[in-house]
């Protein structure tokens, strides 16, 4: 790949921009077929519960009605994650949060539907109900579920890598903090939809919002019992996911086993508030960071304590709860690390992946923290944290593996470009500048589901037209992902993207990519890509070559043309070298495959942390508060951003501007909080605002002014240098907002969202002669297991746990798909 | 119950028998099949479903589709003229100001009728008439821009034309 590029690097139209801005895009709501019929789902009121009846004769009758579901057609569990299929696409024995589906109804129109899902008769037996984390610690039975480490206790995890207490206890000064992060919600403006059918020749096809095809794929195999073979997964482009529409949700697998059923289109689309139910979103956390610190600021140790609330099932929570400490290292330099998570089982809607997985909570535990530290030893917190970078092409205390790090570059990028060192501490009254970095992965290095195969496939098929179509099971969700693929394609080829169809997301026709999600599409498709495109290339340049006589070596591919290098009028159209190609070796298809290098991480619970390269940001937000009310605004964010190469620099600012949107609006107002009805209303668990009206968000009046800087050092794991860049810069914004607060009136508030209310409580707190601070002020006592040992590198570790007794990695590996029908063990 | 609806969708004449309970968005989308105007919440909160009814921007969640009857409809299908795209779209489209473009009819739409209004808004004119049309996606600074954009080259090509 030669240095010069043609398309990638330049500013484009995104090859299906004009789809979006005509209405045409075809989303799964936007699918109308004939005969098509329609789905509602009776949600349970009670938040847990125990189904003494679901009788449906009243709704079999009604007007309309052509099927009535309930938990008896789904004997199957599943889930996203192979340690918990706890899910019942309708439950079975036990609603577990207000909104558990217990029964579905397909008729001939929505409101016919709803109005027969009315004349459904459950009976409920009311169980208690767990609300927070502290109050599954406290009580095990009854259990939310029949599985987990004990009692509402979903995960316990506890992980040592090296002797931290006594790193700790050598300190000069130790930094004992608790934080608090508060969930919030995806709040995708497309709501979930999917339409199933049975194709002409009787197989089962599912158009779906998922990001994830291949892993409904394989849900729907398992919870159907019906060959993945024979069933073919859609993923419409999706209107906005950041998470959301990862997970195999039980309205698919409804509508699916329905569709078989009736052998007639069957189409769900949730209304908003279901949309708030569905969730998986952000998991609130607990935290408390106890960080032992030499006198100079370089970290001599650290130890971890994570709580999630997790909500009613597993989804991709243990997962999520290492990675609530995974990262913490890649950032900074940490010798001696513990880390313990813990995860419960609640009664609300469970928590899962959003846009951070995990990272963003601790994230903004450690950045608050390292302000105090700054503060505390009377250092600039950006000189402090450029003391303490993590060098590049090194292995963490916990095995993650660093490769490029332009984060010391992001740091005074942005002290630079906001005019750092004559604002922070400097401004008056009331205006304050808060800095704070992160950290995320390009792709999870490990897969999901244990197995050897590659993380990504692309396919490419050329032909005399000229043309060429790129296939790969990654799924547009907006980010920009059938560019990547078309630029990526074309700038190997020399043609350019508009001369390339994309086909993605259609488990029929395109290879398997795991899914847009961990930040991985663009590396892991794009490796793909490129190799499928260079094979492609050294096809026709053989076939050039002979023809032409022009050694292989000497010919370029570039502006649609295929040329010798040193005789540039030698040559061909591309169209024509295709020919040549085609006539020579005949029919020409390619494929690419990506999997990611091997983590040397070999303990349980390494699997988690490690990807073939990491992202770097660096932020720096100003706020304005009013110390008279605590009214909080933004009006400047500063943000730098390492991105190896952008490969399309408006969508790369997109994703950058985008996520700061999104984190200013986790920092200052989002909240997926809930409250208890009263006593009559059964004192279910509900949302306190399951609407786009009161869930508050920023609007286009809130949004400050962004400057954005990319990083640019080009790494060689990503397709032409490229990292991520979804994900990784909403995480400094939080931690940069709290600290600002701090700068502009002198009070912390430990806890997101900072809203003007705590900010007023901690000035008046202040004013009292109390702590300047609001936020939680304990963690509680968590029965933690023994942690597993792992000596760092530098202790001579080989990324083995000294203590752990059964296998490498604790996972089993499977066959890649359930292949043939049945019950897992 | 059915009820006759006359209306002009898009430069065409409709005429059609439509549930009397329906919405303007249910008619358009379901009875018109013009699927191109999105729904978010059926509650008039986020503003995917704008349409412009007789020049002005209307949720068409919240329009009881047999108020509008006689009413000239235009929707993000009717936006583009002679088989090319509006300005409006060609900004949205190579500024980035669509993602995964689930919102963006609604922000045409109903940035369409703020520049029939206001040849060259200020951006501030640009926030507060998009205000009421959630994006969860731009953080809507490309957004202002391809609005800027398009305004910019709407008057250009309307000093061109004058005589």
């Amino acid at each position: 790949v030669s240095d010069r590029t043609n398309v990638i690097g330049r500013p484009r139209r995104r090859v299906d921009g004009r789809a979006k801005v005509t209405g045409r895009t075809i989303f799964a709501d936007d699918i109308m077929l004939p005969r098509m019929l329609h789905c509602r789902l009776l949600r349970s009121p009670h938040p847990h519960a125990r189904l003494r009846s679901v009788d449906t004769s009243r709704a079999v009758a009604a007007e309309g009605v052509h099927l009535v579901l309930t938990g008896d057609s789904f004997p199957i569990p599943y889930g996203i994650l192979p340690v918990s299929h706890d899910e019942h696409a309708l439950c079975r024995d036990l609603v577990r949060f207000v909104g558990d589906p217990v029964a579905a109804v397909i008729a001939n129109d929505e409101a016919a539907a709803e109005r027969a899902s009315d004349l459904i008769d459950v009976e409920y037996e009311s169980l208690r109900t767990f609300a927070s984390p502290t109050d599954s610690l406290e009580h095990s039975e009854p259990r939310i579920h029949d599985y987990g480490d004990f009692g509402n206790v979903h995960r316990a995890v506890a992980l040592q890598f090296g002797d931290v207490d006594d790193a700790i206890a050598g300190a000069d000064h130790v930094f004992d903090d608790v934080f608090f992060f508060e969930g919030n919600t995806h709040l995708p403006i497309e709501q979930h939809a999917t339409v199933a059918l049975k194709d002409l020749d009787g197989k089962l096809v599912v158009y779906s919002s998922t990001q994830t095809p291949h892993y409904l794929h394989r849900a729907l195999a398992k919870a159907l019992a019906v060959p993945a073979a024979h069933i073919r997964v859609i993923a419409t482009p999706n209107g906005g996911g950041f998470g959301g529409k990862s997970d195999p949700f039980n309205h698919e697998i409804v509508v699916a086993k329905a569709a078989l059923l009736l052998d007639r289109p069957v189409k769900v689309c949730l209304s908003r508030e279901e949309v708030f139910y569905c969730h998986r979103g952000r998991h609130p956390v607990l935290m408390r960071f106890r960080t032992g610190v030499t006198k100079d600021g370089k970290i001599a140790g650290l130890d971890l304590q994570t709580l999630l609330d997790g909500g009613a099932y597993g989804s991709y929570g243990v997962a999520s709860t290492f990675y609530t400490g995974a990262l913490q290292t890649v950032t900074y330099q940490i010798p001696k690390y513990r880390f313990r998570g813990c995860r419960v089982f609640t009664n609300k809607p469970p928590c899962g992946p959003k846009r951070g997985h995990g990272t963003p909570q601790s994230r903004f535990g450690q950045e608050v923290q390292l302000d105090k530290i700054a503060e505390f030893l009377k250092k600039d917190p950006a000189d402090l944290r450029l003391d303490i970078v993590a060098p590049p092409d090194s292995l963490t205390a916990n095995y993650l593996r660093v490769r490029t790090i332009g984060l010391a570059d992001c740091i005074r990028k942005v002290v630079d470009r906001s005019g750092w060192k004559e604002k922070f501490r400097k401004l008056a009254q009331g205006r304050g500048v808060g800095l704070a970095c992160s950290s995320y992965l390009s792709g999870a290095g490990l897969p999901i589901n244990w197995n050897d195969l590659p993380h990504s496939g692309v396919q490419l098929k050329l032909d005399r037209s000229g043309g060429v179509t790129a296939f790969c099971g990654a799924t547009e969700i907006g980010q920009g992902s059938d560019d990547v693929l078309a630029s990526i394609v074309a700038e190997v080829l020399g043609i350019q993207p508009f001369d390339i169809r994309v086909v993605t997301g259609d488990t029929d026709l395109t290879p398997v990519d795991l899914g847009s999600y961990s930040s991985r599409v663009t590396l892991m498709m794009g490796n793909a890509a490129i190799q499928a495109a260079e094979r492609a290339r050294e096809i026709i340049a053989d076939a050039v070559s002979a023809r032409l006589e022009v050694p292989a070596t000497r010919l370029v591919f570039a502006d649609g043309r295929v040329f010798d290098s040193e005789n540039p009028d030698r040559g061909a159209t591309f169209q024509e070298a295709v020919c040549m190609a085609e006539a020579r070796v005949g029919t020409i298809g390619t494929t690419g495959s990506y999997t990611p290098p091997k983590s040397p991480a070999k303990f349980k619970g390494g699997g988690v942390g490690p990807s073939p390269t990491y992202s770097y940001t660096a932020a720096v937000v100003e706020v304005d508060v009013d110390p008279e009310t605590g009214w909080i605004t933004v009006p400047r964010v500063w943000i730098a951003h390492d991105i190896g190469r952008a490969l399309n620099p408006t969508l790369v600012r997109g994703q950058v501007e985008g996520s700061v949107y999104m984190g200013l609006g986790e920092a200052l107002m989002e909240e997926q909080a809930f409250r208890r009805l009263p006593a009559r209303l059964s004192q279910a668990l509900v949302h306190k605002f399951p609407s786009l009206l009161e869930y508050k968000s920023l609007t286009s009046l809130d949004m400050p002014e962004i400057i954005t800087d990319l990083i640019e050092h080009p790494d060689a794991e990503g397709p032409f240098g490229a990292k991520e860049v979804g994900q990784g810069p909403l995480l400094p914004i939080m931690p940069a907002v709290a600290n600002a607060v701090y700068d502009a009136v002198g009070v912390r508030v430990d806890q997101v969202p900072v809203t003007p209310e705590r900010i007023l409580r901690a000035l008046q707190a202040k004013a009292a002669g109390k702590a300047a601070r609001t936020g939680p002020t304990s963690f509680p006592d968590v029965p933690w297991p023994e942690p597993l040992l792992v000596a760092p590198p530098w202790e001579g570790g080989d990324g083995r746990a000294s203590n752990q007794t059964k296998g490498t990695s604790g996972r089993k590996p499977d066959a890649g798909i359930e292949a043939t029908a049945g019950v897992r063990s | 119950v059915k009820i006759r609806l006359t209306c002009t969708v898009n430069g065409d004449a409709v005429d059609a028998l439509v549930d009397d309970y329906k919405t303007l968005l249910e008619v358009l989308r379901e009875d018109l099949r013009l699927t191109g105007t999105k729904h978010g919440c059926e509650l008039g909160e986020c503003g995917a479903c704008a349409v412009l009814v007789d020049g002005q921007p209307v949720l068409s969640c919240l329009a009881l589709a047999a108020a509008s009857s006689g009413r000239t409809i235009t929707t993000v299908e009717g936006l583009g003229a002679d088989g090319q795209l509006h300005p409006l779209q060609e900004c949205f489209a190579d500024l980035g100001a669509a993602q995964c473009g689930y919102c963006t009819p609604g922000i045409l739409m109903t940035a369409k009728a703020l520049l029939d209004r206001e040849p060259l808004p200020s951006r501030e004119r640009i926030c507060e008439a998009l205000s009421g049309n959630l994006c969860r996606c731009t953080g809507y600074l490309q957004i202002f821009e391809a609005v800027e954009a398009a305004a910019q080259r709407l008057s250009d090509s309307g000093r061109k034309e004058a005589p």
